[in-house]
Formats: structure tokens, C-alpha cells, sequence
């Protein structure tokens, strides 16, 4: 009885979780920031970018629930094998997502957003571009920047902006949100404020 | 408020050799094993691993090792480390009817299906010091072996009267739901059977016996008698999201008693039985029996009983009961408080200041009018 | 008369999934009550560390163990247990499972293998591991029968006192 090989997880689960947090923490903490994880530390399903495979095997656990974009149903059983985590009953459930940065129904604005005595509740939202650089440029301002910071993700729908502008107007509640693409990631917490230029 | 402490980095430094030192004794003397602890102290490794929540007895002998028997520390050591491990999931129910009985006992009933299996127990023994046990070279003790094993069916005694109708029924609510989980989410009040019953699992013996002996001293409504408490081993299965079947992970020791309480009767509900449920890890027959006298003191929402002594106080049971936490709280009190206690000082000495001059103003007035 | 590879055939032919489900979660029961010590015996049954893929490195864990109220009534978490896991695939593409109690990293990988090694399909190293197995599993149940008969003589035997006649 023979099985197709498996895409692998992390080549070390202590250390290769320990190094792509850090990654994110520092995404997080210095906003628009690009972190870019080594292509050794894990494997990667072919239908999502390593950055965001790469996320998944950190954040997710047997207590997260994850909901995933149609696009990306297909590594669910790579997901639950290396994780355990489940699949979120609804998107009022989930914890973490994985969508597309071209995807307006689901957007960011769709998922828990928390509550007030536990804004932590809301769901960490990973999106998929096609590239973090070479778009259009925003301007990013807020907690964690020194004055401003321009980042151009591609690969966004029109209205991404203006749905992010919506979920932080909500802060302290709101999803946070993590751009992926290739190897590399940054990270727009809830508390900053974005504004297209040009 | 704390205050940041400098300059004690060498100090605390120093501390951990010495207790490793305080630890080890006198090196003439044989170092204590893990093994010697986990086979020859299994019941004080049953309480380590209930009140860490945790069963693993190789690992509970290590804490109560590096512990120097400091049950509780141990208990600590345990939460810590269970803090490190990835949880897998969670298994399927156990089924404690498929215990391999080693000791099965009921008060209610002498001639049970299955007998009263006394099994390992230190309840007939006379309370007297054996000093041979002082002694090395101990010749290990033979105990009798029957010529056939106990009978595969023992059933519970509470479905003995829950055939005849007069016993409370324990079913599942409706669609088996998944149960709370206290290591994940905060305890909110009231607290659901499943939160309760999970707080009781790891409260500590002491603070759970003496509020169990305080209901049966009429501090609660409840009058117990032991229905069962049977102690043996059970087999634990687990499905793994990526194999998508059952299987079985081993067996592990569990103690199980369940209290049968006097009647109850509202003007809907028929006169029943009432019970009261304790499940613990190991060997643990005293902590197994008041945790089932309280889950039933803690029912009386449920069946309308009013709240007047503290074991029937959900809050002051639940709260209270993990001794962790509640030695974390009392211990903290070493933590320097200076900068509070200055505070309080400086209150007191205003105070008694204003105190002092009010005390000198009467005496002033009392030598005036006598004047 | 059966030959090896007769038996191979007629096992890959004749055999129901269910049987062969329970069959699996059969000897994974075993393995995992199994001693560190008694799978000695089945060292040369395991390939050289070389030839198959650590997918899972042997991982201590814990699960959390579920009871019912009252025996048989609503769920409650009850505590939690240390388990490791192995996940192992042969060159053959066999993926192999271990999950035990407890904290033996060693025991998880080789039991881990020998579950691969299991679902390969060649008889008869099927049938040589069974019997090995089978030779556990005697092992641990004889022990549970000791145990039990040890039990068995604190059973009370309660007579009733029959007043004489004479």
C-alpha cells in the first residue's frame, strides 16, 4: 500500500516555531516592516506562499479553530496533520483565516472582531498576495512608526483599504492582519492607520 | 505594587546550590530514586499528579524528588512543565465499567454483584509503627493469589437502584456536548457540572476533606453513604485527527467513588436518590470520596437548595480550591512590599499623631472644667 | 501448500478494510502497552534509521483526558496524561503511527516503524511480528490475571451463621 509523500511541516518544530514568531512579533511590533523566513525552515503546500505556511504552523494548534478561503480548502488535511488544528464551524468561530488579498466576500472586515473585555478574541487574518512590493503605495502611520511607512502589496482588491480602514476605526477591537507572499510577511496590527497615496 | 529589587542576582544565585544541597542531605546516605519513589510512594505520587493535573507517575516522582516531598511544590513543578507540551487533543470518555478492579468496596450494599474486593488498602491495618521497616534488606512481602480472577462483571451501584428507578440519572444532555475547559478559559459563575467536577479533580485533598467533613457535621444538607469505590486501571483511546480511527494509548490507575445521598422531592419530581461523583488519578480514595460528597453539595441550584455554609457556596469551593494558585497568593506575601508598607507606616504614624493631640485636647478639657 | 508469496496475494485480495482496521488498531494497542524492553524482539524487523523519513519526530505531548459524570453521564475534562507520537514514512511510502502514553521517545519511533512495517503487506513478516506481538500481549494480560487473583483473594466470602438443631 503505498502513500504519496507528505509536504513536510517544520524541519525543526522548536526552533523553526520559535524563529518565524519572532519574525512576527517584530512584523507586528514594527508594522509595514517585511520579514522574509528561510525557505529551509519548513515546508510549504504548492497553493500557498511559504511566508504563509510558514505562519500557519506557528500560530495554529488543536485549540484554533482556521478557516480557509475555497482557494485553499486543498491544504486543509496538510494543516490538520502537522498542526491538529480544526476546521472553524463558520467564520463567527474561527480564530485564524487564510484568504486572498483579491477576495472581497470574505474581507477583512467579516471575521470576529472580538469583544470588549476580550479583544484578543478577534481573528488574526492571513492574506495572500501576489507580491508585498511593486503596487500601489500606502502609508502607513501609528504605534510601532517612527513617522510614517509606505508599503506596496499587490495583488488587493480595490476596496482592501477602505475595509481595513473599517476594521482598525473599530480598535481596540478588530482582526489583525498579515500580508504574505513568497517568502516574505508583514503585519498591520489593528492599531495603525493606512492611506492610499496618489 | 512591587518594587524592582537590584543587587540580589548573586544572592539568589547562591540559593540554588544550597537548596540543591538542602535537597541531596547527607551524601553518606543513599540518594533517593525516582524509581524507589514512583514504586514505593505511589500514593503520594497519585496526589502529585491530581493536583497537577497531569498523569505521568515517573514524572510525579521527579517533582516530589526535586521537591524534597513538598507535595504541593511538586504539584507546581508539574503545572510548569505541563505548560511546555503541545496538547494532541482530547480522548474519547473514559469507561470506568471497563476497569480492572483491584479493590471494590460499597456501604450500601453487602452482597453485590461482583463482592466487596477489599484489595490494597490500609483500612484494616492497626495504626502501629512497623520498625522493621526501619531496617534495610526488606524480604519482599507475598500476598495471597487466588486460584481464579475476579468476575469480569461488576456493575455500578448506582444503576443497581437506577434499574428500580430510584436513583438519580446521570445521562448526557442533549448531543453529548463538549465539556469546558479550565486550562483554556476563565471559570464564570455559575458553574456548569462539567467546570465543576474538572475544579474538584485538581483541588487539594486538605482543603476538599475538611470542607467534605464539615458537610457531614451538618455544615450542608447532605447525608452520604458510599455507594462504590472501586480502584484499578482503565484503557484510555484517542483518535488522531490524521488517522481518523481509535486507539488505544495504554491504561492508567484511577480511583472512583460515587456517594449515594438522601432523598430529594419537589412537587414534580418523584423522592430519588441523589449522587455525588469523584474521579481522581491513582490511588486517592480519601480525596475520590470528598470530591464526590461535594459535587453533590454542590448541586443544590440544581435542586433548589438554598446556600447557607461555605461547601455549598460554588464560588468559595471552585475559587479556593487550587492550591497552586492559592499558595501562589499566599506566598507572593514574601515579594517586597516595601513601597506599600511604607505607605501604611506613614498612615499609622499620622494617625496616631492626630490621635495622640486629640487624647492631650480632652485631657486639657477634663483638667479645665475641673478647675 | 502456501508459499509466502501465495500468502502475499491472497492477502492483498482477500482482506476486508474493517478487518483490517481492526487488525491495526489491534497491534497499535499492543505496541503501545508494550515495554521499552519486550520490542527488543523485534529489532531486526526494524529497517536501518537511513531508510525511512521522520515525519514526526518522537513528540511528548498530553492529551486531555475526558470522564463522564457519574460514570456514564455528561462529559467533564478530567486531566490531562503525557503521550508521545512518532510519525514515520518507509521508502515504500508506508506512513507508520505511534501514540503512547507516556514519555519514551525510543519506544515511540519503533513502534512508529513497525506500524509501517505492518501495512507493507509481506506475510511473512506479518505473520513473524504478529506472533512476536502476540507473545506481548500474553505477557500483559498473564500480568492483569496475577493482579486480579491477588485482588481476588481479599474478596470477602460472607457466611451466614445457620443455627444448629442439635
Amino acid at each position: 500500500m503505498s502513500v504519496a509523500p507528505l509536504v513536510p511541516g517544520f524541519s525543526d518544530p522548536i526552533l523553526g516555531s520559535q524563529a518565524i514568531f519572532r519574525s512576527m512579533l517584530d512584523a507586528m511590533a514594527h508594522p509595514g516592516t517585511i520579514e522574509t523566513i528561510d525557505d529551509t525552515i519548513c515546508g510549504a503546500p504548492r497553493e500557498i506562499p511559504h511566508a504563509g505556511a510558514a505562519c500557519l504552523l506557528t500560530l495554529v494548534d488543536y485549540d484554533t479553530p482556521v478557516w480557509l478561503a475555497s482557494d485553499y480548502i486543498s491544504i486543509r488535511s496538510w494543516l490538520a496533520f502537522h498542526t491538529g488544528a480544526p476546521e472553524a464551524e463558520s467564520i463567527d468561530h474561527t480564530r485564524f483565516a487564510l484568504i486572498s488579498g483579491q477576495s472581497s466576500s470574505p474581507t477583512v472586515i467579516d471575521f470576529p472582531k472580538g469583544d470588549d473585555r476580550y479583544p484578543d478574541l478577534s481573528a488574526t487574518l492571513i492574506v495572500v498576495c501576489t507580491s508585498l512590493q511593486g503596487g500601489r503605495p500606502i502609508r502607513l502611520t501609528g504605534p510601532g512608526i517612527e513617522s510614517e511607512k509606505i508599503i506596496s502589496p499587490q495583488g488587493l482588491h480595490d476596496s482592501f483599504w477602505s475595509y481595513v480602514r473599517e476594521n482598525n476605526s473599530q480598535f481596540p477591537l478588530g482582526s489583525d492582519i498579515i500580508l504574505v507572499a513568497g517568502h516574505e510577511l508583514l503585519a498591520l496590527p489593528r492599531s495603525i492607520t493606512c492611506e492610499e497615496i496618489g | 505594587m512591587y518594587v524592582a529589587v537590584k543587587g540580589g542576582e548573586a544572592a539568589i544565585l547562591a540559593t540554588h546550590d544550597l537548596i540543591a544541597e538542602e535537597r541531596r542531605g547527607d551524601t553518606s546516605v543513599p540518594e533517593v530514586t525516582t524509581a524507589q519513589i514512583s514504586e514505593q510512594m505511589k500514593l503520594a505520587t497519585a496526589r502529585v499528579m491530581n493536583e497537577g493535573s497531569l498523569y505521568d507517575p515517573r514524572l510525579a516522582a521527579l517533582a516530589l524528588k526535586q521537591a524534597q516531598g513538598d507535595s504541593i511544590e511538586a504539584a507546581f513543578l508539574v503545572r510548569a512543565y505541563r505548560t511546555t507540551l503541545p496538547r494532541f487533543g482530547s480522548t474519547l470518555p473514559l469507561d470506568t465499567s471497563e476497569m480492572a478492579i483491584r479493590r471494590r468496596i460499597s456501604a450500601t450494599y453487602k452482597d453485590l454483584p461482583g463482592g466487596q474486593v477489599l484489595g490494597p488498602t490500609y483500612d484494616y491495618t492497626h495504626r502501629l509503627f512497623d520498625f522493621a521497616l526501619m531496617a534495610e534488606g526488606e524480604t519482599a512481602p507475598a500476598a495471597p493469589i487466588a486460584s481464579d480472577p475476579l468476575e469480569s462483571h461488576m456493575p455500578r451501584v448506582p444503576d443497581i437502584l437506577g434499574d428500580e428507578g430510584l436513583m438519580e440519572a446521570e445521562v448526557p444532555p442533549e448531543g453529548d456536548p463538549a465539556p469546558f475547559d479550565l486550562t483554556r478559559d476563565p471559570i464564570q459563575f455559575p458553574a456548569d457540572r462539567d467546570t465543576r467536577l474538572q475544579t474538584l479533580s485538581r483541588g487539594d485533598e486538605g482543603f476538599l476533606l475538611g470542607l467534605a467533613y464539615s458537610v457531614q457535621r451538618g455544615f450542608g444538607g447532605n447525608h452520604p453513604f458510599a455507594g462504590e469505590i472501586r480502584m484499578g486501571e482503565v484503557p484510555v483511546r484517542f483518535k488522531p485527527e490524521e488517522l481518523g480511527f481509535e486507539i488505544e494509548l495504554g491504561d492508567i490507575t484511577l480511583t472512583e467513588c460515587q456517594m449515594v445521598n438522601q432523598f430529594q422531592g419537589s412537587k414534580d419530581k418523584p423522592p430519588q436518590f441523589t449522587r455525588g461523583y469523584g474521579l481522581v488519578f491513582g490511588h486517592a480514595e480519601r480525596k475520590s470520596m470528598s470530591m464526590a460528597i461535594l459535587d453533590r453539595s454542590l448541586k443544590n441550584r440544581e435542586f433548589g437548595e438554598s446556600v447557607d455554609y461555605p461547601a455549598q457556596d460554588e464560588e468559595f469551593v471552585l475559587y479556593h480550591s487550587d492550591n497552586v494558585e492559592a499558595a501562589g497568593f499566599v506566598e507572593h506575601l514574601k515579594l517586597p512590599h516595601y513601597v506599600d508598607f511604607q505607605g501604611e507606616l506613614e498612615l499609622i504614624r499620622k494617625i496616631r499623631k492626630e490621635f495622640d493631640e486629640r487624647q492631650n485636647e480632652l485631657k486639657a478639657e477634663k483638667i479645665g472644667d475641673a478647675a | 501448500m502456501i508459499t509466502s508469496a501465495d500468502a502475499t496475494i491472497a492477502s492483498s485480495h482477500h482482506e476486508k478494510p474493517a478487518e483490517h482496521l481492526d487488525e491495526r488498531k489491534w497491534w497499535m494497542g499492543v505496541l503501545s502497552r508494550a515495554a521499552t524492553h519486550d520490542l527488543y524482539a523485534l529489532n531486526s524487523f526494524i529497517p536501518p534509521k537511513d531508510s525511512y523519513r521522520l515525519i514526526k519526530k518522537p513528540e511528548i505531548g498530553t492529551v486531555m483526558v475526558e470522564a463522564r459524570a457519574g460514570g456514564a453521564g455528561r462529559r467533564f475534562n478530567f486531566g490531562e496524561a503525557t503521550v508521545t507520537r512518532c510519525v514515520v514514512q518507509l521508502m515504500s511510502g508506508e506512513l507508520g503511527f505511534s501514540y503512547a502514553l507516556g514519555r519514551d521517545k525510543g519506544k515511540s519511533e519503533q513502534a512508529a516503524v513497525i506500524d509501517a512495517v505492518l501495512q507493507s503487506g509481506d506475510a511473512y513478516v506479518k505473520n513473524t511480528i504478529f506472533s512476536i506481538l502476540k507473545t506481548i500481549e500474553k505477557k500483559h494480560l498473564a500480568a492483569k490475571n496475577l493482579q486480579s487473583r491477588k485482588a481476588a483473594a481479599t474478596k470477602v466470602n460472607f457466611f451466614t451463621l445457620v443455627r444448629g438443631d442439635g
